[in-house]
């Protein structure tokens, strides 16, 4: 689904990511492990098209999408879900969410956002309890769930993630998370999460790379990387 | 004979180049970062792993010879620390000092994983009674296929390298269905055959999985008729992992490499120049997920040819001709080079099946001479000069035709030439002790 090549992206003339090569099979979770600086962020931003300079190759669905223009990789199925939700806190949950039917919204048909709404509210109930409110004046995993939703709300076929469970009490996290593997469980939505928290995302995935200093230095299965010793010491605080 | 893993055993080309890619820049960077030869190298050469965009970049990158691993001896290409390493194997020394191969916890997953591909695709079940005769301990031929049998479920026979008869017994009443060895294993239970010390009816044997050695077709077609069995061949190194790095499928026409952890060139051996796809010459291979003993373009002293053509069997990973023979086996007489295998095809021919045999070069007056020993059944010996005779000129002409040069031929009795596995076939007097 996704195949990424040999990827450089640059802040000015410095390089974030260097050579970075890796791929998403349809249906997967996978994950993508460092710390803070390494490149995760900055990753996502290239592929979803908001970084500068850039080299390389990322194929969506075997076409090029590296120089396209956001607002178009957006209707091509892929949708981001940032790192500290960015939302806009003085508008209401119900606004935030039609924010996100931006690929497909227009005034004469608003059927397909309504319709993706109910189906948003079904799946995390608490918006829809709180759909008037604004979004600002949310729990911090209620703002999570509405960035998760608002990301839906594009219905993409990729889904990815920055940092979901940042600032979160676990047991929050922990909902999050069950929502999303039941929702590619009935969807067949594909996911690639960038945590920092590698326990919990070497648990949900089925495969994973490790990235540091920009270039990936690591990949396998779930249990290929937990059997890793650099992994288990850097990330899992293992011996 | 089926196929044990059909995600990687199967995958499309252009999936498989994006894993190769993925794992070649992580184990080049990590080769970097780890292992000094390798960052002395790239410093040297200029070559910086960050700026690998495509799998022809590692063509950027000199070999690795089995002379640098002998100078690292014994953990200077260790790319992890010790306390990563969960077994150490060595090679058999065939050519001088052995080397230590270290394995990490996934190096013993990974290498599991491909042995029990190289037995799935032999026809191996859980259903099977699989008699392991490669030595255990150290060679990696015991322990590397155990692993791959108990992954498989089958009921594994450790038997190690105990002796012929001992190892006659258990076939016969542990009703093996499955034998993993070396040809030079497989000739001996044939020659207990020939001398009625066991008869094929008595074995369970269905089929054998050679490997470690090189052997020829007519072996194959000796012992699948003798035992009605199937029998492939496997090969694999000890330094770039042991068995697994390629294996036949049902299809018996050239041995899959499990391009998902090795990546494949065919080299000239005296140029070093990348030959083309079907052209016989030596085989050199990169790892790409090794973690303990990663190595980058190392010449294997292997002679094949690498064959692209879609496989029948539906895998999709490329094939390699089964091993002619090693680059140290290649003699070079009068200035000419020949491997043993071309002398064992000829013998083969004139005597209608593969003899045991021994290559003898000499000196007398600054011209090379070559002696082959041929060792002949008991019945041949018993038999009448005149037969004896015919295989004497038989080879002798054949050896003419070809190779052009006339041999001295030597015919001795059975059990003569001491059988051993790894055990070089040519004798070189001229070499300096």
């Amino acid at each position: 689904m996704l195949r990424v090549r040999s990827l450089k992206s640059y802040y000015e003339s410095i390089c974030a990511l260097k050579a970075v090569s890796l791929h998403i099979v349809k249906g997967e979770i996978v994950t993508l492990i460092g710390a803070n600086g390494s490149g995760k962020s900055t990753l996502l931003n290239t592929i979803v098209g908001l970084m500068g300079r850039t080299e390389g190759s990322i194929l969506f669905e075997g076409r090029e999408i590296l120089g396209v223009p956001p607002s178009d990789i957006v209707k091509r199925g892929i949708a981001l879900v940032p790192e500290g939700r960015q939302l806009f806190s003085p508008m209401t949950v119900i606004d935030n969410l039609i924010l996100g039917t931006y690929p497909y919204y227009s005034i004469n048909n608003k059927k397909r956002a309504v319709d993706r709404i109910e189906w948003i509210y079904e799946l995390f109930p608490v918006l829809g309890e709180r759909k008037r409110q604004l979004a600002g004046t949310l729990s911090g995993g209620e703002q999570q769930m509405l960035s998760i939703a608002r990301a839906l709300m594009s219905d993409p076929r990729l889904l990815l993630l920055d940092e979901p469970s940042m600032g979160l009490a676990p047991k929050i996290v922990e909902s999050i998370f069950e929502t999303l593997i039941d929702l590619k469980k009935k969807t067949d939505l594909t996911i690639f999460l960038v945590e920092q928290n590698a326990k919990l995302a070497l648990d949900v995935c089925e495969r994973g790379y490790v990235i540091e200093t920009g270039q990936i230095i690591l990949s396998g299965d779930r249990d290929e990387l937990m059997n890793n010793k650099e992994v288990l010491r850097a990330y899992l605080g293992g011996d | 004979m089926s196929i044990w893993n059909e995600k990687y055993e199967t995958m499309s080309r252009p999936e498989l180049g994006q894993e190769q890619l993925e794992r070649l820049q992580q184990t080049l960077g990590r080769v970097y970062r780890r292992v000094s030869y390798y960052h002395e190298l790239f410093n040297r050469i200029g070559f910086d792993p960050l700026e690998v965009t495509s799998l022809d970049d590692l063509k950027k990158i000199p070999f690795t010879t089995k002379d640098t691993l002998r100078i690292a001896y014994p953990y200077d290409m260790f790319a992890v620390p010790l306390r990563e390493v969960v077994r150490m194997q060595s090679t058999s020394g065939t050519t001088g000092q052995p080397l230590i191969v270290g394995y990490t916890k996934n190096d013993v997953e990974h290498w599991t994983e491909l042995t029990a591909r190289v037995l799935a695709a032999g026809g191996v079940t859980k259903d099977d009674i699989i008699q392991i005769s490669f030595p255990y301990g150290l060679f990696t031929g015991g322990l590397g296929f155990h692993y791959g049998a108990e992954k498989i479920g089958a009921s594994v026979i450790p038997c190690s390298d105990t002796d012929i008869d001992n190892q006659i017994t258990i076939m016969r009443d542990y009703r093996t269905t499955s034998l993993c060895c070396a040809p030079t294993f497989a000739a001996l239970l044939l020659e207990m055959i020939d001398e009625k010390s066991v008869t094929p009816a008595e074995l369970s044997l269905r089929r054998a999985l050679l490997g470690a050695e090189p052997w020829n077709e007519s072996f194959r077609n000796e012992m699948e008729e003798q035992l009605d069995l199937d029998v492939t061949d496997n090969y694999g190194l000890t330094e770039i992992m042991g068995p697994g790095v390629s294996y036949e499928c049902g299809e018996k026409k050239g041995l899959h490499i499990a391009e998902d952890h090795f990546i494949p060139e065919v080299i000239d051996p005296k140029t070093g120049e990348l030959l083309p796809h079907g052209e016989k010459g030596e085989l050199v291979i990169t790892t790409i997920t090794k973690e303990a003993y990663p190595l980058i373009r190392y010449r294997t002293g292997d002679i094949t040819s690498l064959m692209t053509e879609p496989c029948p069997c539906g895998r999709s990973l490329v094939r390699m001709t089964r091993v002619f023979g090693r680059i140290d086996d290649m003699i070079i007489l009068n200035g000419q080079n020949m491997f043993p295998a071309q002398f064992e095809q000829i013998l083969t021919e004139v005597i209608g099946e593969t003899p045991n045999y021994q290559l003898v070069v000499s000196q007398e007056d600054n011209i090379d001479q070559l002696e082959i020993q041929i060792e002949v059944s008991q019945d041949i010996f018993d038999d009448e000069i005149k037969t004896l005779n015919r295989i004497e000129r038989g080879v002798a002409r054949e050896v003419k035709e070809r190779l052009d040069f006339v041999p001295r031929i030597t015919l001795v009795e059975p059990r003569s030439i001491v059988r051993r596995m790894k055990q070089s076939r040519v004798i070189d007097l001229r070499k300096p002790e």
